[in-house]
């Protein structure tokens, strides 16, 4: 069997007494999708922000790529890493958010060629040729000379996940991508994401869209208290979840 | 009625600035683009430069210290800030001025080993050198605290953003976080040049021909006072009118798109 994706073990995390993760196990095999859901509040944008090392955690092991994430062990310590070498991992990894967080003093376009230009140092001309395939790919060509004030919020995030592309990650995280959208713009976003899918990315997807889920995610897992209470083929466990609290949670946003 | 009360009181003061003989306007002619004044000027400008870009420099390291999550640092950022706001520039400068009486020689040298470099205090901190020190680093004090609030207001998820891309912190600052800041800091930092045009006229007091004390040299031989200090009035005005065109232009450049 080959290495996931991305691999975790017992993850825990808490703010000062408040603990937010409780021992998370999960693997994400290449080139799928994990939809996770769950109430506010139940761990799972940290959960996320933890796989890029946004957030430290406190126990537990995390690996991208088999790839250990945020921390170097030696005889069964482990050390947080130099700055740079997180940001090297970071690379590798695309991110998008929930309140799109495009730089408002750039361009679409140089939204896009920041970081490919001054991280990875790509040529710009090279970098610009790719920018735009990507505003094409997300049905923004034509819009890369906008400034992220001028495009709709469904538009920003598709230039959000153009610059993740940008920097070919072997691994997109999405947090709540659409949950700042208005309703007649969810569509457009979901649209892409799921075109992204086809080709072959390996996703985490927070979200609230259920059919979404069902639609293109592999595997569901349901967050709550900061522990995985339920997990399985989405359409499984949307349609007939076993656990208590799921089937509240599901009869509240259904 | 107000405003024709108002109109008597300018003119009847125009009328008589005008006329008084005692504002020897003739004298104000001649000086205005004298050689010594103009010389005076141009030092004026050269340290109101100097002492910004030291404010400036230093102010954004400082800014950065302050925000640092290392303790030692914000510590002594907010010491420095405590100490350069609360002692009146007048006294640093005099005291800078007097730098020669605390240590008399500044020696560089090799821990515990040989020594690399010596000068007397007195060659090396010249007139000039106390000036850009004394207002640059009060200055600096200032600019600290309104390059952090630049900072502070940009939204958090731009650091988020900019670190999930891959960037180091010191490059998000350079490229994400500053320009974005630069619309809350400029500003304040234009009013700040604008008061350090005339904060210069300080230094004065530690003998440094600027446009004040050059005004004051030839005042002192020719006792023609009033029509020196209108002169240098006179061009504080025009730089200062000069600055605040050149401002608005900045901030408009600089405001949201």
């Amino acid at each position: 069997m080959t290495e996931p994706m991305l691999k975790i073990r017992g993850l825990h995390k808490s703010y000062g007494a408040r603990p937010v993760l409780c021992g998370v196990d999960l693997d994400v095999p290449a080139g799928t999708v994990l939809c996770i859901i769950g109430p506010s509040g139940s761990g799972k944008s940290t959960l996320l922000s933890c796989v890029n090392h946004l957030e430290p955690f406190d126990a537990g092991r995390l690996w991208v790529g088999g790839e250990l994430v945020g921390y170097r062990e030696r005889h069964g310590w482990l050390y947080e890493l130099h700055e740079r070498d997180v940001a090297r991992m970071r690379q590798g990894i695309g991110m998008v958010f929930q309140q799109f967080n495009l730089f408002p003093h750039m361009t679409a376009l140089q939204n896009i060629i920041e970081a490919p230009v001054h991280v990875k140092r790509v040529p710009r001309t090279q970098a610009t040729a790719r920018a735009m395939t990507l505003l094409e790919r997300v049905g923004l060509g034509g819009k890369h000379d906008r400034y992220p004030a001028q495009l709709s919020g469904g538009e920003q995030q598709r230039v959000a996940i153009a610059r993740a592309l940008a920097m070919d990650p072997k691994l997109m995280l999405f947090d709540e991508p659409t949950s700042a959208l208005d309703p007649e713009l969810v569509g457009e976003v979901l649209a892409v994401m799921q075109d992204l899918a086809r080709s072959g990315m390996t996703m985490v997807v927070v979200t609230h869209e259920l059919g979404f889920a069902r639609e293109v995610g592999d595997h569901l897992i349901f967050m709550d208290g900061g522990v995985i209470v339920e997990q399985g083929d989405p359409r499984t466990v949307l349609a007939a979840p076993k656990e208590r609290r799921t089937q509240d949670f599901l009869s509240k946003v259904l | 009625m107000a405003t024709a009360v108002v109109l008597l009181i300018v003119t009847a003061a125009g009328y008589s600035v005008a006329t008084n003989r005692a504002f020897q306007w003739p004298v104000v002619a001649q000086y205005m683009f004298d050689a010594e004044i103009l010389k005076g000027l141009q030092r004026t400008l050269e340290l109101t430069l100097a002492a910004m870009v030291i404010g400036l420099v230093l102010g954004t390291v400082l800014a950065l210290f302050r925000l640092s999550h290392n303790k030692l640092l914000s510590s002594i950022s907010w010491a420095y800030v405590w100490f350069f706001r609360s002692v009146p520039v007048l006294v640093q400068l005099i005291f800078w001025y007097n730098f020669g009486a605390l240590y008399s020689v500044i020696t560089l040298h090799m821990p515990f080993g040989p020594v690399l470099f010596s000068i007397s205090t007195n060659t090396l901190i010249t007139p000039l050198f106390a000036a850009m020190a004394g207002l640059g680093l009060a200055q600096s004090a200032y600019t600290a605290e309104v390059i952090r609030a630049g900072i502070v207001s940009v939204p958090p998820g731009q650091m988020r953003a900019a670190l999930a891309l891959g960037m180091r912190r010191m490059m998000i600052y350079r490229r994400i976080i500053l320009p974005q800041a630069m619309r809350v800091i400029i500003p304040p930092v234009g009013n700040e040049v604008i008061s350090m045009v005339k904060n210069t006229s300080l230094v004065s007091v530690i003998a440094m021909a600027e446009l004040l004390y050059t005004a004051q040299l030839i005042y002192s031989r020719t006792y023609e006072t009033i029509p020196l200090l209108i002169v240098a009035s006179l061009w504080y005005l025009i730089i200062v009118s000069v600055l605040s065109v050149g401002q608005y232009f900045l901030e408009r450049k600089f405001r949201q798109r």
